[in-house]
């Protein structure tokens, strides 16, 4: 038993260790300032904000219409917004494609009469990325008014607060820590998404490739590249991984 | 300003129906055993539950279910204070004084809620954050948040029943000044008896939900109408069949007693009415039964004997009784209690 615990273990640090020890450390400067490289770094910090700021404005609502569902609705609603968790990415890209690719369903009238085009461009990246973090967003933000006691939003309604006022002043300071936890574990599946993205936004220097693609990229041509990248997703993740050891899988 | 309300409201597999009036300055406690829906008829007066009825608050309508009328919480005016005070963690004393008052676009809100906490000599604590607050401070503090509103109607839940015995007398005496100076309608719901009596005008008694009997304190315990009320007025409540001079009670056991009448009647006993004998006694008590000590409590100079039989009593003898009497949990004694300590009233 012993055995094959330690051999599971062994297959999460062997690549991490591999990672590490072939990093080109002394590369790690000129690598980051590489323009290909900064160029990947930058948009993908501003998707991955840009989708975790939507993910914000959608999913909080979402997650206080869910929260108040009850039934058979809220049987479907939840399934509809988890999907996107266990759906192959590759087929949440082909989805948006379909959905928003200039003959799909939304796409198709945007760009006939607005000449509006969404795939390819960094539009898209947000996007994919949006479709497929907000889940977590929203399943965090759910499960924080769920454990809430109602009893202080009814107390700020006795005082005479409107339901605006109630749910700016009680209820989202309230709700903050599931906010923040949902909102970093949103940003993180942004930063690190690939498959929907590749699909999707395809994969332009400068436009729509973010850092994973990049990484899957020069890994061919520039091995050293993809290292440094890969490093520097890997501290983000621990990053996040320690700050927020206590609160992740426990809101979830 | 008064209250009117009559409310029907049922949910899973629970059902209210209580009829309700108050006047203005008048306090009227309700009082009923956890489970009673004495927080329900409150959350209905809050309109934070829908209902079946009719809610009247000096005039104005504030629920009529015929003419799907319905105000909600937010504009009733109604102070609701909670059970454990419900403060806003994330927010100063002073901010959560002031919450009601900025909701309601007061000027100064701040500063009137700053004389609030002065007028309650809280003021020290205006900085401090909810959960540095001692526990009848809170309470205090949520009392002064709601009052500082302005409410026409004061619901109060529990006010005193998350606190600790060594601050609850305080904070009810506080509890007591800020009531008296409080001009609207107050209900308070409560379980505990004594704090039904320190503070109220009128008791209404809710059991399942439904009221089974209302009045003064005095009126209330004198003539309790449900065993809730006899069990804290600590007297033996009796349900039966007046026949002339003698009551049939459910089991078939008869009590004589000399005003009985004719119909269904309550009969009270108080414990000290009843005395124990090792032998069937010979005298003048015309209700002799036998009984079996289920158990004794010590309470101050007496023990209240609870006896099992025919006719289940508690009795109330002396520590020294107990001892002649040879009296322990499962001890078989004759129970006499005088015709003329039995009180009788119609059911």
């Amino acid at each position: 038993m012993i055995g094959l615990a330690a051999a599971g273990l062994l297959l999460f640090v062997l690549p991490l260790a591999g990672l590490i020890a072939r990093a080109p450390w002394g590369q790690v400067g000129p690598e980051l300032v590489a323009s290909e490289t900064a160029s990947a770094l930058g948009l993908s910090v501003l998707c991955s904000l840009t989708a975790t700021a939507v993910a914000l404005v959608l999913g909080i609502p979402l997650a206080l219409v869910l929260s108040r569902t009850t039934g058979t609705a809220r049987g479907v609603m939840r399934a509809l917004t988890t999907l996107p968790m266990v759906l192959p990415p590759v087929v949440g890209g082909v989805a948006l494609w379909l959905a928003f690719g200039r003959r799909g369903l939304i796409g198709a009238p945007l760009y006939q009469l607005l000449g509006i085009q969404i795939p390819f461009t960094t539009a898209a990246v947000v996007i994919a990325e949006t479709f497929v973090a907000m889940p977590f967003l929203v399943i965090a933000v759910e499960g924080g008014l769920r454990a809430m006691d109602h009893r202080y939003e009814e107390a700020a309604r006795a005082l005479g607060a409107s339901g605006w006022r109630v749910f700016a002043r009680v209820t989202l300071p309230l709700l903050r820590p599931a906010i923040f936890s949902g909102a970093v574990l949103c940003w993180a599946r942004a930063l690190g998404e690939f498959g929907a993205t590749i699909t999707f936004a395809g994969n332009l220097p400068g436009r729509t490739q973010t850092v994973p693609l990049a990484v899957y990229v020069a890994l061919e041509t520039r091995p050293d590249g993809a290292i440094v990248l890969s490093l520097i997703l890997l501290a983000v993740s621990l990053a996040i991984l320690i700050g927020m050891r206590d609160r992740w899988l426990g809101s979830l | 300003m008064s209250l009117r309300a009559a409310i029907k409201t049922s949910r899973s597999g629970f059902a209210l129906d209580v009829e309700l009036a108050a006047g203005a300055g008048e306090t009227v406690a309700v009082l009923g055993p956890n489970g009673a829906g004495k927080t329900t008829l409150l959350r209905a007066l809050a309109g934070l539950i829908p209902l079946e009825g009719h809610v009247e608050l000096d005039g104005q309508v504030l629920d009529d279910s015929a003419t799907a009328r319905h105000v909600p919480t937010e504009h009733r005016r109604v102070g609701l204070v909670f059970q454990d005070h419900v403060l806003f963690p994330h927010m100063t004393v002073l901010d959560n004084v002031a919450f009601g008052l900025r909701a309601q676009h007061k000027r100064d809100a701040s500063k009137v809620a700053t004389e609030w906490l002065a007028r309650a000599g809280l003021a020290e604590r205006a900085g401090a954050m909810p959960r540095e607050l001692s526990g009848g401070q809170a309470q205090r503090v949520a009392l002064l948040r709601t009052l500082a509103t302005e409410p026409r109607l004061l619901l109060l839940d529990e006010p005193l029943s998350s606190l600790d015995v060594s601050v609850r007398a305080e904070v009810r005496r506080e509890l007591s000044r800020q009531l008296s100076g409080f001009q609207g309608v107050r209900i308070l719901v409560t379980h505990d008896p004594l704090e039904a009596m320190a503070l109220a005008d009128r008791l209404v008694v809710v059991e399942a939900g439904r009221i089974v009997q209302g009045g003064s304190p005095a009126e209330v315990t004198a003539k309790p109408r449900s065993r809730f009320v006899a069990d804290l007025a600590g007297v033996n409540l009796l349900r039966g069949r007046g026949r002339g001079d003698h009551i049939e009670l459910e089991g078939g056991a008869i009590v004589a007693a000399p005003e009985a009448g004719e119909g269904y009647v309550f009969a009270v006993i108080h414990p000290r009415a009843v005395a124990l004998y090792l032998a069937r006694p010979e005298g003048t008590p015309r209700n002799v039964w036998r009984g079996r000590a289920e158990d004794l409590d010590l309470q101050g100079e007496r023990v209240r004997v609870r006896l099992s039989g025919a006719v289940p009593l508690v009795a109330e003898v002396t520590p020294s009784a107990v001892r002649d009497l040879h009296l322990a949990a499962g001890a078989e004694v004759w129970v006499a209690v005088k015709a003329t300590e039995i009180s009788v009233y119609r059911a």
